[in-house]
């Protein structure tokens, strides 16, 4: 949007400013000081043009994303924002009922109250902490190696994430088995913790735990890769002037230096783990085979939104949901920048 | 190496074993009991290629394969033949549009990344606002209005369908904007000074330095578009125009419940997956590389 207006505006500017140098040469006795009373109104609008087209170049540059973005993304989201104040089935036309969506969300959807929203919280509490926490230790651990041995170890922790869908449903079944042969269950068996084989993944009180498990594992994503890069990119005459000062622990190291020399990293890695984990939903239905999870114990936001959206076809409350799901990461994101602090210009 | 005053007795030169120091012994250890455990679906991606029939369907399913043979690629074979529309025309499809993806992800991201990040033009944060947002927005009910847009632009059944809506990745803008932040400013000013242009700028510095981020993206831009089903799903009319990907799946999704090519649809994760593998180690060893030379001071 911002670059076509950009462009727009630019022209606009080059006109205006070829018009005013005419003008002063078609009457070269008029001062210049005359001008300004007569330019005074739109002064601020005309400086902000200016200072567009001193930046045309930047405009220039973001110019073929923001087009395909503004396309498939914005037009998009505004849509469905659109639609969440309607009541759409995806066959007829959508109908306007103004806030009702939201209404209805709040006060009278008992199973998004009562287990969609509460188990996303859990959910997002342990897990977005949690797999961020993980990802940057396991980075910083990789970057303590020789450097050749480092790929392949980043690319061990980036395969659950590199083959995501085989990877829930297929390794973890395998380990999670109601039955003794199950691999978890029965070397719990053997060591005598529990006495009967337990439903890891169809009981209601163990799902969400298998859930969390399986969702830490695989939580080495991209924040993981911008971490490490972050940490190897980060100059090693740091770590070096900090040692002759005295510093004596890597856990000092970490603190001291490695943490604030990649702060944008790890604000990457906080947005990306907050997004990730809200955006979470089919792992659930995956892990117990059954679609909702027994007593709706995995029922996440998302596959709320798959419920109404792809079996219910209601897709006005859909987009209601997700509305709803993106305020509640705008917030969790504002809380998380909030305790990195200091990043005080975005 | 991880700390400066190691890469001095490097230089005295042993195995690279006597030069790790008891922590990274140790360290490795621990990360490599770990990996095993990560790599499982690897491990279990290619041997279930090459499990005959009666393994296939065990329960649990085993991680390694006990009698190898190469039933299965024959059957994958013996289905792609009877297709309508050639196998190899499906490929054609997928690497053309991954590449292209590739190429264009990266350096449209980069770009757009670069001014938001060091010019601080009207609008800016603004843009960035918008990009972090939309990031956060779940997609599903987005599809609908996007089938509207790319019909209303009527780029329909063509290559475009496959290739612009994967253009708008957000994710990689964000990356790629957070590590210009941390090129030094006057590294910038010090070019500009000696005549370069912005354009120059951006080539000879932004992008060097940032090889670790710029090739973290590809190797995302790579995962979406192989990988991808949707666009040819909802955009392709003919099936001449549909993904590799999406070909796949059209094995693999009737067969819930069906015993029938499993064998094939084993093959064909297989065949999927590997360049997956091939491209993230091919990017991700360019991504450990450019440290040792990178420009930020």
């Amino acid at each position: 949007m911002s670059s076509k207006a950009g462009a727009a505006a630019a022209k606009e500017n080059r006109k205006r400013q070829t018009i005013a140098r005419a003008g002063l040469a078609a009457a070269p006795g008029r001062s210049v000081a005359l001008e300004y009373p007569v330019k005074a109104e739109p002064g601020r609008l005309r400086l902000l043009l200016r200072q567009m087209w001193e930046y045309r170049i930047s405009y220039l540059f973001i110019a073929p994303f923001m087009l395909c973005f503004i396309a498939f993304i914005v037009v998009p989201v505004l849509a469905a924002v659109g639609l969440s104040f309607t009541y759409f089935n995806a066959i007829e036309a959508p109908r306007f009922i103004g806030w009702q969506n939201f209404q209805y969300l709040i006060s009278q959807d008992l199973l998004f109250l009562k287990h969609a929203l509460p188990n996303t919280f859990k959910f997002a509490v342990i897990v977005g902490p949690g797999g961020y926490i993980a990802a940057f230790l396991l980075a910083w651990l990789i970057s303590q190696l020789p450097s050749r041995s480092r790929k392949w170890f980043a690319l061990a922790m980036y395969t659950p994430s590199l083959t995501i869908g085989i990877a829930m449903s297929i390794v973890w079944l395998p380990m999670l088995t109601g039955d003794r042969i199950g691999y978890l269950n029965s070397v719990l068996l053997r060591l005598g913790w529990i006495d009967t084989p337990q439903l890891w993944v169809t009981d209601p009180s163990y799902l969400m735990n298998s859930m969390i498990g399986v969702t830490l594992w695989s939580s080495m994503g991209v924040g993981f890769l911008a971490m490490l890069a972050g940490i190897l990119n980060v100059n090693k005459d740091y770590y070096e002037a900090a040692r002759i000062d005295g510093m004596k622990s890597r856990l000092q190291e970490i603190w001291y230096i490695t943490i604030p020399s990649m702060k944008p990293q790890m604000l990457f890695g906080a947005v990306m783990a907050i997004v990730t984990t809200f955006k979470t939903g089919a792992i659930g239905v995956e892990l117990s085979g059954v679609n909702p999870t027994p007593a709706y114990s995995g029922h996440l936001i998302i596959n709320h939104i798959d419920d109404f959206g792809f079996i219910r076809f209601e897709m006005g409350y859909a987009a209601a949901i997700s509305v709803f799901l993106l305020a509640l990461m705008y917030v969790s994101n504002k809380l998380s920048w909030g305790l990195f602090g200091s990043k005080g210009d975005e | 190496m991880a700390r400066p005053w190691q890469a001095l007795t490097k230089r005295r030169g042993g195995s690279r074993l006597t030069r790790m120091d008891g922590f990274q012994k140790l360290l490795t250890l621990l990360l490599i009991v770990l990996s095993v455990f990560m790599l499982l679906p690897i491990v279990y991606i290619f041997n279930h290629a090459f499990k005959p029939y009666h393994e296939l369907f065990v329960y649990p399913p085993t991680f390694l394969v006990n009698e190898p043979s190469l039933q299965n690629v024959n059957e994958l074979l013996a289905v792609t033949a009877r297709s309508t529309v050639p196998m190899i025309r499906y490929m054609f499809n997928s690497v053309f549009t991954s590449v292209l993806a590739v190429v264009f992800v990266t350096g449209v991201s980069a770009l757009c990344a670069y001014p938001l990040s060091k010019h601080r033009f009207p609008g800016s944060g603004f843009v960035f606002a918008a990009i972090l947002l939309t990031l956060m927005f779940a997609p599903e009910v987005v599809q609908i209005p996007r089938y509207l847009v790319v019909s209303g632009l009527g780029i329909m059944n063509t290559y475009f369908a496959h290739l612009l809506p994967l253009m708008a990745m957000p994710i990689g803008v964000f990356l790629l904007k957070q590590f210009v932040d941390q090129i030094p400013d006057s590294l910038l000013e010090a070019a500009r000074i000696d005549g370069a242009n912005e354009f120059i700028v951006f080539l000879r510095i932004v992008i060097p330095v940032c090889m670790p981020a710029v090739a973290t993206v590809a190797i995302l831009a790579f995962q979406n578009s192989w990988g991808n089903i949707e666009t040819s799903a909802l955009f392709m009319l003919d099936d001449e125009m549909k993904s590799f990907a999406f070909f796949l799946s059209t094995l693999t999704n009737n067969l819930a419940n069906n015993v029938a090519m499993q064998g094939a649809a084993a093959v064909a994760s297989l065949i999927m997956f590997v360049p997956n593998l091939i491209v993230f180690v091919i990017l991700q060893s360019k991504v450990i590389t450019t440290m040792a030379h990178s420009g930020i001071k």
